[in-house]
Formats: C-alpha cells, structure tokens, sequence
C-alpha cells in the first residue's frame, strides 16, 4: 500500500465538490432553514400578540359590558323618574281641568239659574198681574202698577 | 463467491486495485497481477477508488443540488426534509464548535460528512456485488475493483492533506505567517524552552492529517477485511454477515462526523490564537 497519484486526483476531486458545495448547495438550503425558522419565530409571536390581543379585547368588552349596565340602569331610573313626573304633571292637569270644567259649568248652572228666576220672575209677575186683573176683574193699569209688580216678582 | 483457489487469494483479489501507470517495461497501461501494480511508481492512479469516489460524491451532489434548486422555506417534501436534517445537523456541529466567521467550513464540513459517508456506505453492499458488476462490463472475470473508496489510503489521504493545506492557509491568513511560526516556537512552554517547544509541536501539528487519513483508512480497511472474512465461511455468512453490517452502520457513520468533527475544530484552531503562556 504506497501513495500514488490517486490522491492527487482525489485532492483536486475535494476542492471541485467543496467549491460546488459553498456556491450552489449550502447558500440556498441554509437560506430556506434560516427563512423557515423566521417564519415559525414570527408565526409564534404573531400567536403571542393575538393571544395578548384576545385578553385584552376581552378585558375591554367585559368592562364595556359593566359600563352598559350601569348606564342602563341610570336610564331606567331615569325614564322611571320622568315618567312618574309625566303622570303627576298630567293628574295635575286633570286635576286643574276638571275644577276648571267644574267653575265653567257652575257658572252656567248660576247663568242658568238666574235666567229661570228672570223669566220665572217675569213668569210670575204676568200671572200676580193676571190673577190680580181676574181679582180686581177690572183692568189695572199695567203701567201705573209695573213699579209694584216688579218689587213684588224680586221678592219671590 | 466466484472460484478461487483459496480463501487468501479471495482475499488477496480483493485488495487489489484497479491500477493505470507506467508498467516495468516502459509502457503504460492497466495492471493484471499484484507484481505489476507494485512496481508502478507515484504516478499510477486507481482507477476503481477514483471512479466509486467521483461517482459516489456526483451522486450526493447531485441530490443536494437537486434539493437546492428547489429549496423552500414553505412546507419541505421528504426528500427535502431529509437533506434539511443533514444540513442542519452540520449546520449546529459548526457553530457549536467554530467560533470564528468562515463561509467554507460549513460547505467543507457538508462535503467531507456526507461524501465520507457515501463513501462507507460502499461497505455495506455485499463484498462482492460491485466488483462482480465491473468484472461483467469489462468482461474480465480477474479484474482488480476495490467498491469502497475509503479502504484506499489514497483517498483519505486526498482528504486529509487536503484539509491540512487549508489548516495552513487559514493559520497563516489570520495569525500572519510569524504569528503561524510562533505557535510552535513559543508554545507551550514560552520562548526560553524554544528548542522543546518545536519537539512538541511540530510533530503534533505533522500528526494531524497523519492521524485523519490513517483512522478512516484504517477503521474502513478493518470492516471490509472482515466482510470478506465472513463471507468466506459459506452458508453462515448470511447472519454473520447482517449482524456485522448492522454494527458498522454505526461505524460508517461515526467515522464520517469524527473526520468532519476534527476538520472543524483543527480549522477553529486554526482561526483562535493560543492561550498566552
């Protein structure tokens, strides 16, 4: 067993494969490894931020959804306020309306009760005349006597 | 097992190479007998280490290069993913243990693992298939091939010296050349032990490729000498034989990351400057 010249042929052999190795196999597969790892980095922080994310949407709904409740619960207080408010504003109303209505048909009733004691009056005082002329059987002089007639129909 | 007169010249047979040079009577052509290929000088080339060795390393390439091509970071394919594991393991294994910036060694890594590695796996086909095959295409039933590249010491050596040089030029590229020449004259022992420093260090630094090219080599040539040894005991080699390829998996395998392992903590030391003393 001698060297011989195979291992020159071996060395030059070496040198065509490592130089081919360094310029067309190694950068493009290390490149593919390193960008695989840079995406499954990304992909796990990209996770991590949703994740994060996530919380504090939660968080911020869950907050929102007190905050609703709150505001709603002042609003029903507040429709209930008001609308108690409406009903003793519209009794209140009612209430004047009616004791308005009640005045308006008193007056009326006063109108009407003074009128029917005009024309009762005036009623009365043609029949005291009448059943005084019938009496008398003879003619009164209406006007001579329409001082006494209207004194006495203001005493009925 | 084709006919042979003894289990010795089977084996014989098989360590022999398929050998081109410059015969004994001056003409140059391929060698028929262990004589012949013994008295062939330097240049002489095996035609059979090299050509498994070109053969085994355009495969690898050419399945990375493949994958290379279409490389994606997106979902990878089987055939992706499989490269990928490589590429990565010695992707870690070079920056575990390579401390400064080089964009070689991590290509210089790739090639020598997976190439080694294809390289060993040789030794796993039954020891007599390729040869068998080569003797068919050639029609020669005596022809010498050797399947497994790795078992010729040439082509480990062709690797080893070949990382040697770059130890150099990287050593000489970063310290200087006086910074390169200091670290045997000044270390371990300081200037004053100058004389014992170059004792201890220049053979350790001699012993580097040295140690390299005869471990791969040695450890091949081992497994292979028993494959043929098992498969000289006729029926029961079957067993023997399976349960033996299952142990060298394992050490196919750690022969190529130990040869790529080294070369990359003999290139860091070559890139770091030794510890003051």
């Amino acid at each position: 067993m001698n060297l011989n010249a195979t291992v020159i042929g071996q060395s030059i052999a070496f040198a065509v494969f490592v130089w081919f190795c360094l310029k067309y196999v190694w950068p493009p597969i290390t490149a593919a490894l390193a960008e695989r790892q840079k995406k499954i980095a990304d992909g796990l922080e990209a996770a991590d931020r949703a994740q994060r994310d996530l919380n504090l949407a939660q968080n911020k709904a869950a907050d929102e959804l007190r905050e609703a409740k709150v505001k709603s619960a002042e609003i029903i207080d507040m429709a209930n306020k008001r609308a108690s408010q409406i009903v003793d504003e519209a009794k209140d109303k009612a209430r004047d309306e009616g004791q308005r209505l009640m005045a308006g048909a008193q007056a009326e009733i006063e109108m009407e009760v003074q009128r029917a004691r005009e024309v009762l009056r005036a009623q009365v005082a043609a029949i005291a005349i009448s059943g005084a002329e019938k009496i008398l059987e003879a003619s009164v002089d209406q006007a001579a006597n329409e001082e006494l007639v209207k004194k006495l129909a203001s005493e009925l | 097992m084709p006919e042979y007169e003894s289990g010795t010249e089977y084996i014989a047979h098989h360590l022999g190479f398929l050998k081109y040079g410059q015969k004994a009577d001056g003409s140059w052509g391929i060698a028929h007998t262990m004589e012949e290929a013994n008295a062939m000088g330097f240049w002489s080339i095996h035609l059979d280490s090299m050509f498994m060795s070109l053969l085994l390393g355009v495969i690898f390439m050419g399945v990375f290069y493949f994958v290379s091509r279409k490389a994606t970071s997106g979902i990878p394919g089987g055939l992706q993913n499989a490269v990928e594991f490589i590429v990565e393991m010695v992707q870690t294994t070079v920056k575990s243990t390579f401390f400064a910036r080089n964009e070689l060694i991590g290509p210089l890594a790739l090639t020598i693992f997976c190439w080694i590695f294809m390289m060993n796996l040789m030794d796993l086909v039954p020891v007599d298939w390729i040869p068998l095959t080569a003797a068919f295409i050639a029609q020669d039933s005596h022809l010498y091939f050797k399947a497994v590249p790795t078992t010729d010491l040439n082509i480990t050596a062709g690797f080893a010296i070949s990382v040697f040089f770059l130890i150099i030029f990287f050593s000489i590229k970063i310290k200087g050349f006086g910074g390169f020449l200091g670290e045997f004259a000044f270390h371990p022992f300081g200037k004053w032990a100058l004389p014992l420093n170059l004792i201890m260090e220049v053979p350790s630094f001699l012993a580097k490729p040295v140690s390299l090219a005869l471990r791969l080599y040695g450890n091949l040539f081992a497994g292979e000498m028993i494959f043929m040894v098992i498969a000289l005991v006729g029926l029961f080699q079957l067993p023997l034989h399976f349960a033996w390829a299952v142990f060298h998996i394992l050490i196919i395998t750690l022969q190529a990351y130990l040869f790529m392992m080294l070369t990359i903590v003999y290139l860091n030391q070559a890139h770091t400057e030794p510890e003051a003393h």
